[in-house]
């Protein structure tokens, strides 16, 4: 080693001169042997810089290492309507999908479970964030997001710090971004009282010819880094690494949540829309997890396959961060960008504009090798592939939760159950008045749903539907939905119905269904138990999805929910992408006018294991979930999305949690109206409160009662009526009746007593 | 023959593309204004849109007022430009001195978003001349800071002069002060309101179309001048 070398600087020289020198590869999550594997690729131990790169692309969070493996499931089994539709799969930012006339949309949703835990509020606006990012990273403008939310219970003291940030969070980002909040989910379980689950979706919408990938191309491009100077949030790891591989500093402190600026984002937006719409960019790549990490692997494994960054250049916030923790920074609203020289000036120009900061920090190579310079010293030097795509794969024992029989075993349908009229009204009520059934708005009012003009229908409706534009009547619909009790009891069957949900509630708004994102939250995938709820989960989505012809188009896994080795529920949410070719054909739940008939579309069973009733009344989880059956969600859907373009539909509402009775008491309450109906079937229970998948309830005025039994046929889908549209109660003819007002009243009153 | 209305686009607005459209759905020629550009590019009337400008952050509107293209609206608006700020317009209005009083955080503490019933008050200034007086409107609210204040006597002064243009009915969504909802100055030509009527242009997209006279009617003012 030569004197005239920086001693605090850990070289690649260095690295070389001095094998033996320990790194604390531990202490950032590397295994033994991947730290071996590390020191095989570079023929060498890796410099500290290079160690915080592999560790951060190589966590779980990053290297998907555990779920690869599974994931490709989704790959294999790839319904053939994808190859009219799919404009760019998995692997990319987000996945593409042709929509019809030229526009191609992008969606996605991703996880923010822990990081919402520890700072509600910073950790899910920076969930919206870096979700909106992907999309923007496609070439599409964002213009939508939407988010399922999932608490421990409603009168646990920790919801109550967890859940106003967390809503305040997704909202205050998300309105100043100036993007429709258009739906989601919220639900209350004690399964996630030590772990919620923050997951947030976003969309956007382009022209097809304007797709935007991560790639690098091209020795002699421009790598800039714009947006937001990077700081010190977000790189717990990396102080770590600096500590101890440094003199000593005194501890640092940094914080381990990344701080939000929705503002800094919203100009990044326009900035890059103008930027694409002028062509600007050969490739780009947002900064999120893992950060310039990250995007510079990333870039350079896609593209020409090397890339020469100088550290140095980058805009910093604070000046005493060090190589390691610029490289791992999680610092938000940052983008980088890969621009032919001749048109590094103009891009220059719209930064300028929008008083974006924007930095030419290297160029792309044809060496192989990313390379990274601080002081004019070479301290990383790497095949990129092996730091983005070519991390460990593991393949993690799998064992059937042993407990799974006996939980199976214990039917829901032994429970005692109300029968007279009395005890099915104070049924009912208690469950409007739920925690999971109750109305949302207390959450929902806090989200901007009119922003861009183009919201046509959001919650509490059953799914979001946006025009994809105003010189258009095109719109997509979009619907997130989960179920971890039912995916506890079978999480094949507990993922499918989540996909057959948010397939239903998707048709049910009169669109049709086209595509798939997931976000799969689970426990820590080193317990055996835990894979095989994950494994079984995949499966049942990548089944599901080839049997209904929609394909996975993207999504996001997220390990270790858990509460010391217990682990949450599996809680595979899906969200669905809908396309509707006349978005004034849309359809409400809201009942709209007296004496419009009720009718209830597809076959009631008794089906009570994980089901509301069970939860609420008899905090029981047990037996099996309801029947999955894909050919009658097919039919179902076919039928809704049919008579929804023939207008035949005053109003249209999925069935799911809490079954009929809630279906019809949302239907009363968001329209207005009351309905007069008499209950099919032998046992009013299980009509009322049986969660039976494939079914849905529609209203059709009396003169489309023949067009509609016809058409049902025609698609051969089970339909009995139930009564009609009437007066101001929701009257079950035999058992009992109830005021729309009190029904609104109870339902209104529950989120707003805990929290106002 | 038809009117020029503007638009400007601070960073951070965020209803501007929707303002942009209520004018054209009023049948003007909308132009967007750059913040930067001081001029006001022959625009006959301006419109200030909704959105976070500058991130809202020191207070909602005191940087924008700064821009530009403020020191020519505000020229504009003392010889009788007609001038409508919506919700962060609003607020950039009151901190540009072109109208009394201030936006302040909900009395609630949250950002809200809801359907709200207005009535409009005075139907004499150049943006409110289609409604009827007394007149119901339907038309969404979504602001974290829309509480209007002002002093007592500044509120008589504006209650006497029937420069409470509209009032929050069935509800006030975030305890402004009187219900006040919008406020116009003495001659009428610069009003500022809370809530947002390019929302409410089209029942297919907003609650109703309750918004648009809003537009309409100083395009008629325009068209006949």
């Amino acid at each position: 080693m030569s004197s005239d070398i920086d001693v605090h600087i850990d070289t690649v020289p260095h690295a070389a001169a001095t094998p033996d020198t320990q790194l604390p590869f531990a202490e950032l999550g590397l295994k033994d042997d991947e730290y071996a594997r590390i020191r095989e690729i570079l023929g060498r131990r890796p410099t500290s810089c290079e160690l915080a790169m592999y560790s951060v692309m190589w966590s779980e969070h990053c290297s998907y290492k555990s779920s690869k493996k599974h994931l490709r499931q989704f790959g294999e089994k790839v319904p053939p309507q994808a190859k009219d539709i799919l404009l760019v799969g998995i692997g990319e930012n987000a996945g593409v999908v042709d929509v019809g006339q030229g526009f191609a949309v992008t969606f996605k949703a991703e996880s923010h479970n822990h990081p919402s835990y520890v700072e509600p509020y910073q950790g899910a606006a920076t969930g919206v964030g870096g979700i909106v990012r992907d999309i923007l990273t496609m070439g599409a403008r964002p213009v939508g997001v939407m988010d399922s939310l999932r608490f421990g219970p409603l009168d646990a003291p920790d919801t109550r710090r967890v859940l106003p940030g967390v809503v305040a969070g997704v909202g205050g980002y998300g309105n100043c971004l100036g993007l429709p909040n258009i739906g989601g989910e919220v639900v209350f379980d004690p399964t996630y009282l030590g772990n919620p689950l923050v997951n947030a979706l976003s969309v956007g919408v382009m022209r097809i010819d304007g797709i935007k990938l991560a790639t690098a191309p091209g020795p002699g491009n421009q790598v800039i880094l714009f947006g937001a100077r990077t700081g010190g949030d977000g790189i717990g790891g990396a102080s770590v690494l600096a500590s101890a591989t440094f003199e000593a500093e005194g501890e640092r402190k940094r914080p381990a949540v990344q701080v939000g600026d929705p503002f800094a984002e919203k100009v990044l937006i326009e900035c890059c829309l103008e930027i694409f719409a002028e062509d600007l960019v050969a490739g780009i790549q947002d900064l999120g997890a893992a950060g310039l990490s990250c995007a510079t692997s990333e870039l350079a494994s896609a593209g020409t396959g090397g890339m020469r960054v100088v550290l140095d250049t980058v805009p910093l916030r604070d000046p005493t961060l060090a190589p390691e923790e610029i490289l791992m920074s999680e610092s938000q609203e940052r983008m980088c960008a890969v621009v032919e020289p001749a048109k590094v000036q103009r891009f220059m120009e719209i930064c300028g504009k929008w008083d974006v900061t924007a930095t030419v920090i290297g160029e792309v190579t044809d060496t192989h090798r990313l390379e990274i310079f601080w002081r004019d010293q070479l301290v990383v030097s790497v095949p990129p592939r092996t730091v983005a795509h070519e991390g460990p794969v593991y393949d993690r024992p799998i064992a059937r939760p042993a407990d799974l029989d006996a939980l199976n075993a214990d039917d829901a349908n032994a429970l005692a159950r109300p029968s007279s009229g009395e005890e099915l009204r104070e049924t009912l009520l208690r469950l409007v008045g739920s925690a999971n059934l109750a109305d949302k708005s207390w959450i929902t009012d806090q989200y901007d749903r009119y922003v861009l003009g183009n919201t046509v229908l959001a919650m509490p409706d059953d799914a979001g539907i946006l025009r994809v534009d105003d010189s258009t009547d095109l719109g997509i619909a979009l619907a997130l939905d989960g179920n971890g009790r039912y995916a506890r009891l079978d999480p094949y069957a507990g993922a499918q119905l989540a996909l057959c949900e948010a397939y239903r509630n998707v048709a049910a708004s009169g669109a049709q269904p086209m595509a798939v994102t997931d976000c799969l939250n689970f426990g820590s995938p080193e317990d055996p138990e835990v894979m095989w709820q994950f494994t079984e989960a995949i499966r049942g989505i990548a089944d599901g999805c080839y049997t209904l012809g929609i394909p996975v188009t993207g999504g996001n896994v997220s390990f270790y929910n858990q509460t010391g080795s217990t682990p949450i529920n599996p809680t595979p949410v899906i969200g669905v992408l809908g396309v509707i070719d006349d978005v004034n054909h849309r359809c409400s739940v809201g009942f709209k006018s007296d004496a419009d008939e009720i009718y209830l579309l597809g076959v009631t069973r008794a089906e009570f294991g994980g089901s509301e009733w069970a939860h609420v009344v008899h905090d029981h989880l047990g037996g099996r979930p309801p029947r999955v059956d894909l050919e009658a969600e097919r039919a179902l859907a076919a039928l809704l999305v049919e008579g929804a373009a023939d207008g035949m539909w005053s109003a249209a509402h999925d069935i799911s949690d809490g079954g009929l009775a809630q279906a019809l008491v949302e239907s009363v309450v968001r329209g207005g109206h009351g309905a007069r109906i008499s209950l099919p079937g032998r046992d009013p229970f299980v009509a009322l409160f049986s969660e039976s998948s494939a079914r849905a309830i529609v209203t059709v005025t009396p003169s489309d009662v023949a067009a509609f039994e016809a058409l049902a046929g025609a698609h051969g889908v089970e339909f009995v009526k139930l009564g009609a549209v009437e007066g101001s109660r929701l009257e079950v003819v035999g058992q009992f009746g109830v005021d729309v007002e009190e029904l609104r009243a109870i339902s209104a009153g529950v989120l707003s007593a805990v929290f106002d | 023959m038809t009117a020029r209305i503007g638009v400007v686009t601070f960073p951070g607005s965020l209803d501007d593309r929707d303002a942009l459209r209520a004018a054209r759905a009023a049948g003007a020629e909308a132009v967007s204004l750059w913040h930067k550009d001081p001029s006001l590019h022959d625009v006959d009337a301006v419109v200030l849109p909704g959105g976070f400008s500058y991130g809202d952050y020191l207070r909602c509107g005191a940087i924008s007022r700064f821009s530009p293209v403020m020191e020519s609206i505000i020229a504009g608006a003392r010889d009788g430009l007609p001038v409508l700020g919506i919700c962060n317009g609003f607020q950039v209005l009151c901190e540009a001195h072109l109208l009394p009083g201030a936006l302040t955080r909900n009395a609630h503490l949250h950002f809200r978003c809801k359907d709200q019933v207005l009535a409009i008050e005075n139907t004499a200034t150049i943006w409110t001349t289609g409604y009827s007086a007394g007149a119901r409107a339907v038309i969404p609210v979504k602001n974290g800071e829309g509480r209007y204040v002002a002093d007592e006597q500044t509120l008589d002064l504006l209650e006497s002069q029937g420069r409470v243009v509209a009032r929050y009915v069935e509800g006030n969504p975030n305890g402004s002060m009187r219900d006040i909802a919008g406020v116009a100055n003495e001659a009428g030509n610069v009003v500022g309101l809370m809530p947002h009527p390019e929302h409410a242009i089209d029942s297919l997209t907003g609650p109703s179309s309750d918004g648009l006279p809003f537009f309409t009617s100083v395009l008629k003012a325009l068209v006949a001048a």
